[in-house]
């Protein structure tokens, strides 16, 4: 058995034969070489174990050393190589295994025990009928019979993969295999025969707006830094990617570090200069040693560092790892915190590209923005333009979540309607309860129903519709979801992730949930006038959250009532019931529930009487039971014991 | 002095404000928490009044000023596991640790905290004990879970 990440390929054969090499097509004895590196063909048996963050949650280590044990106890020649995420979550982890002479076909929920039958099949020639995903595309090889391809699936059909074209096919932890792809090349050319303002005009023209939601054009705003006369300026990516729901950054970073890598090098080339941050969330342990790994080859490469091949130019990326404040995700809170102060925002004007790091022009940029660069340079702006809307170009990378039946990363181009995505990708919702509707775009998103989800998701077709893209998230929730509870969690967490610097944010977030615990609860006390300072909460949540969002400071205040607001115009019959029905159909919110014991059913058994927390259960032994509706308070325990589903919810 | 506390301080010998988030992160990852002693000489070497420090420390989600339990529990509590019910699993483990979240117990055996997002939505709800997970729990597992930890811890 051998186990390798590098393969060994000189290190001055790349980069004087490929990295140096300024023709579009390189010679074919190079070509062939790169063939070798990208193991189109392969010699020896190699068998990929995907083991990005979610993969290895999933069991993806145990996987990886079952293949090792395999190939170990029965001395087989063969190759194992750890590969980023596929993006296709449900079916992790996923083992692939390339056979000389015939095409890579991927396994999937690969756990240990699986292991060994699913290899005594590939190696001998038979592929098992359970757990076979697909397989890939290779014209020059031979290719499996009855495996469908991995393309044809539909989680794989609809997208179009540009930024995630690496994943899951070669080693995150390879700088060789990244330029065997075309990596490195966009940047030495940028360096070596373009001018600061020919990069900027050239990104400008290709019509690329940063993904981090805002949808600002990135040519522009590295053009505004470069212009702005100062003696250090200084760039920084934000990789502090909080939004619960989101983890599309993380994976990129897991999947193909070196892609960000030469964006952020292009990047800071194009406003001119040569230190640049990549500020990761700090629990993102999997992600930031492989950017470090990265970043250390590319050095060794001499890609980073002091006059990158002769050109004159220096560059030097750090990586600091963000404490952890939802609200960093903002440019100038992540500057404050960078800077060593409490992640808070700052007012703008001044912009960050004219005075922001250290008072120095300081351009913030999303992972996703950054690791677009590189296919521009390589295919040209007039490429990147021809994908995606009229209205905004190019492709983005979505998280697919919460009650869907295909979970996971892909990346579609801006454009695409929802509903495709929904129930193409995602293959619908599992179980027989209906759809309800899409959260999009975290915390600070909004809800699309069954009524408008032919909108085509770009920048302006939402915001349109009151919805803003975010980072990306995309969270389905069926008939057995509750939209209250949602965005009651929402409040929940920018209440609490708000930095208390301006009041509107601070003190509105709170009365905010303080409106919605009181809506999805029972009244504690009628004596002190509880209801009607309900009603008086409920009337005045609209007016209060169109004030947060005129007057706070930051994006994240500004922000945070769009799901409230979005919510409001959508689902105002579930607002309807909860606060004139005192009722949850959804069976969600807990405290709004009552119970009832069936008198037919019940044996009189008294598993639940004793249990009940607050002695609402009465009768005697042998003798149906009774809940006292006022004692109740729905917490369900009941329910849960009793052994003849003889209490049912109202 | 304490000796380890310096050998990190000794890093960054710029000693400049904005190093002060590293320092602190590199206390927190060789103690396991930031004790009173540890902001103290931070602030003398970075001639920052203690308080300030205090006060950037609890800002941000990752520092503790305690140590952590023998167990630390994390409940990944993202949009996605939210919707599939993370909401009865961390009522469940408040119940059954007795601790809120970014508490200690008492005897020191169990440390509980909340993710925003551990990345694997398809599993939820998922919780991490020792770099463990835990995937598609149900509020009924969590005893369970609990239970096989204290009896392990034991041993």
């Amino acid at each position: 058995m051998e186990t390798r990440t590098h393969i060994p390929v000189a290190k001055d054969y790349l980069k004087d034969s490929v990295l140096l090499n300024e023709s579009v097509d390189l010679p074919s004895d190079v070509e062939k070489v790169l063939r070798f590196v990208r193991r189109e063909k392969v010699k020896y048996p190699v068998v990929f174990v995907g083991t990005g963050s979610s993969g290895l949650i999933s069991g993806a280590g145990e996987t990886l050393d079952q293949v090792k044990r395999y190939l170990g106890d029965r001395d087989i020649k063969a190759e194992v190589v750890e590969t980023g995420s596929t993006g296709y979550c449900t079916m992790e982890p996923v083992m692939e295994v390339q056979m000389p002479g015939k095409t890579r076909v991927a396994f999937r929920q690969v756990t240990g025990d699986k292991v060994p039958f699913l290899l005594d099949g590939v190696f001998n020639n038979m592929i098992p009928d359970v757990q076979v995903l697909g397989q890939h595309r290779n014209p020059s090889l031979e290719v499996w019979k009855d495996v469908p391809f991995i393309d044809e699936l539909p989680f794989f059909s609809i997208q179009l993969r540009n930024l995630l074209r690496n994943w899951g096919r070669i080693s995150p932890l390879s700088i060789e295999e990244y330029i065997a792809t075309g990596g490195y090349r966009s940047y030495l050319k940028t360096i070596r025969s373009y001018t600061h303002d020919e990069v900027c005009d050239i990104v400008e023209r290709s019509g690329l707006q940063g993904r981090g939601g805002g949808g600002f054009l990135t040519g522009k705003k590295w053009k505004v830094a470069h212009t702005v006369i100062a003696d250090q300026r200084y760039l920084l990516c934000n990789a502090d990617e909080s939004d619960p729901g989101g983890f599309a950054n993380r994976a990129m970073i897991e999947s193909d570090p070196h892609r960000l890598i030469e964006g952020v090098m292009i990047a800071a080339y194009a406003i001119g200069t040569s230190k640049a941050f990549i500020y990761i969330r700090n629990d993102y342990n999997t992600a930031i040693s492989r950017l470090e790994e990265a970043i250390r080859q590319a050095r060794d490469y001499g890609l980073l560092g002091h006059d990158v091949f002769g050109s004159g130019f220096n560059i030097e990326i750090a990586v600091r790892k963000g404490p952890g404040a939802f609200v960093c995700g903002e440019e100038t809170a992540m500057i404050s915190s960078i800077e060593g102060k409490r992640g808070m925002p700052r007012p703008k004007p001044p912009y960050p590209a004219v005075s922001g790091l250290f008072g120095k022009p300081t351009v913030v940029n999303n992972v996703e923005t950054l690791s677009n660069v590189p296919a521009i340079f390589e295919n040209g702006p007039d490429w990147f333009r021809s994908i995606g809307s009229e209205s905004a170009r190019g492709t983005k990378v979505l998280v697919l979540s919460g009650r869907i039946v295909n979970q996971g990363i892909i990346e579609v181009p801006l454009g695409t309607v929802v509903k495709d995505i929904i129930f193409g990708a995602g293959e619908g919702i599992p179980g027989k309860k209906g759809f309800k509707a899409i959260q999009i775009g975290g915390p600070s998103g909004g809800f699309l129903t069954g009524e408008n989800i032919d909108t085509p998701y770009d920048f302006e077709s939402l915001e349109a519709e009151g919805v803003y893209m975010g980072s990306g998230g995309m969270v389905v929730l069926d008939e057995g979801c509750c939209i209250i509870d949602t965005v009651r969690y929402f409040m929940d967490f920018i209440q609490k992730e708000s930095c208390g610097k301006c009041i509107p944010c601070r003190e509105g977030t709170r009365r905010m949930l303080e409106v919605y615990e009181n809506i999805t609860r029972r009244p504690v006390d009628e004596n002190g006038h509880t209801t009607l300072e309900r009603f008086k909460g409920v009337m005045q949540l609209e007016s209060l959250a169109e004030v947060i969002r005129d007057t706070s400071l930051c994006g994240l205040g500004q922000k945070a009532p769009n799901p409230v607001i979005s919510s409001l115009r959508y689902f105002r019959n579930d607002y309807e019931e909860h606060i004139f029905d005192r009722k949850c159909s959804a069976g969600v919110c807990k405290e709004l529930r009552l119970f009832r014991i069936d008198v037919d059913k019940c044996t009189g058994c008294t598993v639940c009487a004793p249990k009940c927390p607050v002695s609402a259960i009465i009768g005697t032994r042998h003798h149906p039971f009774f809940i006292v509706e006022d004692k109740c308070t729905g917490c369900g325990i009941c329910y849960d014991v009793c052994k003849f589903s003889a209490i049912s919810v109202i | 002095m304490d000796g380890k506390t310096n050998d990190i301080l000794r890093k960054y010998p710029k000693g400049s404000r904005d190093s002060l988030i590293p320092i602190l992160q590199d206390i927190q990852d060789q103690d396991g928490y930031l004790s009173e002693q540890a902001l103290v000489e931070v602030g003398r070497y970075l001639d920052l009044p203690s308080g300030k420090i205090y006060g950037l420390a609890t800002f941000y989600n990752q520092f503790r000023f305690g140590p952590p339990g023998q167990h630390h529990v994390c409940l990944c509590h993202g949009t996605s596991c939210h919707v599939t019910g993370a909401g009865d699993v961390r009522k469940e483990l408040e119940k059954k640790l007795r601790i809120k979240p970014g508490e200690t117990t008492r005897d020191g055996k169990f440390s509980f905290e909340l993710s925003a997002c551990m990345g694997a939505c398809h599993l939820s709800p998922l919780i991490r004990v020792n770099g463990r997970y835990h995937t598609g729990v149900k509020p009924g597992d969590v005893k369970e879970i609990m239970d096989s930890y204290i009896e392990g811890g034991e041993e």
